[in-house]
C-alpha cells in the first residue's frame, strides 16, 4: 500500500463575491516509500493546491487523503497527531520559510525539542548529523540564513523536514530560482534521500527535465485534475495524452540544434469557469466533436499507467493520420 | 557592421567593501538581426553588464570601456541623450514583467505613452500603433486589453505586453534579461518564437541573457559564456553548445539532465559555489572549481584567445585532455 494515498480530491477556494473556484476538481495521486513521484502542470492547474491537500493545509471538500493508513486532517486550531508529523512540507522559496534572525542550528533543533525525539543531550549532535546529511558544511549551524546560497537555502529547509523523522516529504518547486549546478546537486540530494532513507518523496516543479531524470513516476495535471499518470520513462517516451506531449515538446534542449520548442497556444482557462467536455480541448491539437461535450474519463491501463483522453477511448477513429495532418499545420507563433 | 560594440566594458559598483568588480573586461558584438546569447550562473555580472549600456546601474557604479551603439558612445552620452535612444532604439524586457509593468496604469497608456514621446504620434495614431503592437505579440482581443491594467493577465501574457511596448518604436536592438525565466515551458517556447519571429520579420537584434542553456541553444546564433564578470568561451552557439572547450562551459552543460541518461544517473554538479563579487581568487576565477586547473591557472589569469572560429580563456582544452 502507498505510504500516501489522495483519492478523488477536491479543492475549493471562494473568491470575493462569493464566486466558489474549484482549483483540484477530484485529483488522485499516490506516493510510495523510497520512490519520488514527480507532479507536473502549468501555472494555475492547482498543483501547488493539490501539495497542500496533501499535508492538510487546506481543507478538502470532497475524497480523502489518507497516510500511513490513517486520514490527514486539516490543520486546526489544535495542534496536530504527532504521526502527523511524519508527513513534512518544503516550499518553493526557503528563504521567506526560515527564520532571518535565528541561526540555523537553532531552527533545526526545533522539531527535535518539540516532538522530543532525541534527550537534550543529544541535541547539537543530532542537528550536526542533520547538516551531512543534507550536503551542509559543518559550521553551518552557527551562520544565519542570509549567509547561504539558493541551493543551500533549500538543502536548511530540507534538513528541518529531516528532523522530524518524515516518511514523506512533499517538495513545492524546490528547484524553481536555482542555477543548472545547484539544481544538480539538490536533485541528487532528493534521490539519495529517497534511496537511502526510504523517504517518500512528492516532487511538485514545472522543470520538467529535473522531473524525467529523478522521478519514478509521473502526474500530469491540467486544471485541477490528472491527465496522465504512469512510469516516469514510458509517459515520457509514449506520452498518450495531448497535453503530456504538448509539455514535452515545449522543453528545450541544449544541443546547439537551434531548433525551437514547440508552443502550445492559449492559456491554462480560469478555473471559475472550466470548459464544458474535456478541460483541455480548447488549446488540444487534436480535439474533436466528443472532447467539446463529454468530460473523458480516467482509463486505468496496464503498467499503473492512467489517461483521461478521448483519443485512447476512440482510437478506431483513424487518429493518428489526423494527428499528422493537424500538427504539420500549427504555427501560431 | 555591428550595431552594438562593447569593448572592454568594466563595471565597478559601491558596496559596503569598497568598490567591487562585477564585470571585469569583456567585449562583444552585436549585428543587425542577430540574437547574442549570454549565459553563466547567478554573479556572474550578465545583467550587470547590461544594465551599464541603458545607464540604469546603481549609484555609485563606475563605469569604465567603450559601448558603441551606432557609432555613438553611450557612455559620453547625457542621461537626456541616453534616455532619447534607449526606449527606441535600444530597449529592454526584464525578467519578471510584474515589476516592469505599471501596476496602477492601463496596458493602453504604457503602450502609447513613449511613442508618443519618441515619435511625437497624436493620440489617435498612438491608440492605433498599440493594437497592431498587441496583435503583433498576438495579445487576443487588444480594443478590450488596452483598457485593462496588468494583474488582469497572466504572466506570459504580461511579458508578451511588456515586449509589445519595448518594440512600441521599433528598436533596433531588444535587451532582453531572463525574459523566460518566470514562465511555464509552454509559454516560454511562445515567447522564444515570438523573438525569433520579430528578428526575421522585423531584422530585430536581440541581447538574450539567461542562465538556461536550453533556451540559449533555441534561438542564439552566437554566444559568450560568461564566469565572474569575464567571459569564458565565446563563438557560434552550436560550436560552444556542441563541443564546449572551456572546462566551465563543459560543466555547465554536464549538469543539465540528459534526455538519454540512464535513471539513478547522478546529475554532474560542479563542485562549490561560484565566487562573490570581490572574493574572486587569484588566477583563473574557476581554478578552485576545475578538475582540470594546472599550477598555471592559480597564478595567472588566462587571456580570451582566438582558437580555431572561437575564443577561448583556458590553456587546459577539455577535448585535447581526454
Amino acid at each position: 500500500m502507498s505510504v500516501l494515498e489522495l483519492r478523488d480530491v477536491v479543492v475549493d477556494y471562494e473568491r470575493r463575491g462569493g464566486l466558489r473556484v474549484r482549483a483540484v476538481a477530484g485529483a488522485s495521486l499516490s506516493v510510495e516509500s523510497g520512490q519520488i513521484a514527480g507532479l507536473v502542470g502549468e501555472s494555475g492547474c492547482g498543483k501547488s493546491t493539490l501539495a497542500r491537500a496533501a499535508v492538510g493545509l487546506v481543507k478538502t471538500v470532497e475524497g480523502s487523503v489518507v497516510f500511513e493508513g490513517s486520514d490527514v486532517t486539516p490543520l486546526g486550531r489544535r495542534g496536530r497527531s504527532r504521526e502527523l508529523a511524519r508527513l513534512q512540507l518544503v516550499f518553493q522559496n526557503p528563504y521567506s520559510s526560515l527564520n532571518p534572525r535565528r541561526k540555523v542550528g537553532s531552527q533545526l533543533a526545533d522539531a527535535l525539542t518539540t516532538l522530543g525525539l532525541v534527550p537534550s543531550s543529544e541535541r547539537a549532535g543530532r542537528v550536526r548529523e542533520l547538516c551531512e546529511l543534507v550536503g551542509l558544511p559543518p559550521g553551518a549551524v552557527d551562520r544565519f540564513p542570509h549567509e547561504f546560497s539558493g541551493g543551500q537555502r533549500q538543502r536548511i529547509a530540507i534538513a528541518r523536514t529531516l528532523a522530524a523523522e518524515p516518511s514523506v516529504i512533499v517538495l513545492d518547486e524546490p528547484l524553481a530560482s536555482l542555477d543548472a549546478s545547484a539544481q544538480a546537486q539538490l536533485a541528487n540530494l532528493l534521490v539519495s534521500l529517497s534511496r537511502d532513507l526510504g523517504l517518500g518523496l512528492l516532487l511538485i516543479s514545472h522543470d520538467l527535465a529535473i522531473v524525467r531524470h529523478i522521478a519514478d513516476s509521473v502526474s500530469v495535471m491540467y486544471l485541477g485534475l490528472m491527465v496522465e499518470t504512469g512510469a516516469t520513462r514510458p509517459l515520457w517516451e509514449h506520452p498518450l495524452h495531448p497535453y503530456s506531449e504538448a509539455l514535452i515538446k515545449a522543453i528545450p534542449r541544449a544541443d546547439g540544434s537551434g531548433v525551437l520548442p514547440e508552443a502550445l497556444p492559449g492559456e491554462v482557462p480560469d478555473p471559475g469557469h472550466p470548459p464544458a467536455g474535456c478541460r483541455f480541448h480548447p488549446r488540444c491539437p487534436y480535439a474533436f466533436d466528443r472532447c467539446r461535450s463529454e468530460d473523458p474519463p480516467l482509463l486505468e491501463l496496464a503498467d499503473n499507467r492512467s489517461v483521461a483522453c478521448w483519443l485512447q477511448s476512440e482510437t478506431a477513429s483513424g487518429a493518428p493520420a489526423e494527428r499528422a495532418q493537424l500538427v504539420a499545420g500549427r504555427d501560431v507563433y | 557592421m555591428s550595431l552594438l560594440d562593447v569593448e572592454g566594458l568594466r563595471v565597478r559598483l559601491q558596496t559596503a567593501d569598497g568598490l567591487v568588480t562585477v564585470v571585469d573586461g569583456v567585449d562583444y558584438r552585436v549585428g543587425p538581426g542577430e540574437v547574442f546569447g549570454i549565459a553563466g550562473e547567478s554573479g556572474s555580472g550578465k545583467t550587470m553588464s547590461m544594465l551599464a549600456l541603458l545607464g540604469l546601474l546603481p549609484d555609485g557604479a563606475v563605469v569604465e570601456g567603450d559601448i558603441r551603439f551606432e557609432d555613438r558612445d553611450l557612455l559620453a552620452l547625457s542621461p537626456t541623450q541616453l534616455r532619447d535612444i534607449s526606449g527606441r532604439d535600444l530597449a529592454m524586457v526584464f525578467q519578471d514583467p510584474l515589476t516592469s509593468l505599471h501596476p496602477m496604469l492601463s496596458v493602453g497608456l504604457q503602450l502609447t505613452e513613449h511613442v508618443r514621446r519618441h515619435l511625437g504620434l497624436d493620440k489617435r495614431a498612438a491608440e492605433k500603433r498599440a493594437l497592431e503592437l498587441l496583435e503583433e505579440v498576438r495579445i487576443p482581443d487588444g480594443e478590450a486589453a488596452l483598457h485593462a491594467y496588468p494583474h488582469q493577465f497572466s504572466g506570459g501574457m504580461r511579458q508578451r505586453i511588456a515586449i509589445a511596448i519595448a518594440m512600441a518604436c521599433r528598436p533596433k536592438l531588444l535587451i532582453a534579461d531572463e525574459p523566460t525565466t518566470a514562465l511555464d515551458v509552454t509559454v516560454q517556447a511562445g515567447i522564444l518564437r515570438l523573438l525569433d519571429r520579430l528578428r526575421r520579420e522585423n531584422g530585430l537584434a536581440v541581447v538574450l541573457v539567461t542562465h538556461d542553456l536550453g533556451v540559449m541553444s533555441a534561438i542564439a546564433d552566437r554566444v559568450s559564456i560568461f564566469y565572474a564578470g569575464r567571459v569564458v568561451e565565446s563563438g557560434p552557439a552550436a560550436a560552444i553548445l556542441q563541443q564546449p572547450r572551456h572546462p566551465y562551459t563543459r560543466a555547465l552543460l554536464d549538469a543539465l539532465p540528459h534526455p538519454e541518461a540512464a535513471r539513478d544517473q547522478p546529475l554532474v554538479a560542479i563542485p562549490g559555489a561560484p565566487p562573490s563579487p570581490g572574493r574572486t581568487p587569484p588566477g583563473c576565477a574557476f581554478n578552485p572549481r576545475c578538475s582540470y586547473a594546472r599550477e598555471s591557472c592559480l597564478v595567472e589569469v588566462p587571456p580570451l584567445l582566438e582558437v580555431s572560429g572561437r575564443q577561448l580563456a583556458c590553456p587546459v582544452d577539455p577535448l585535447a585532455a581526454r
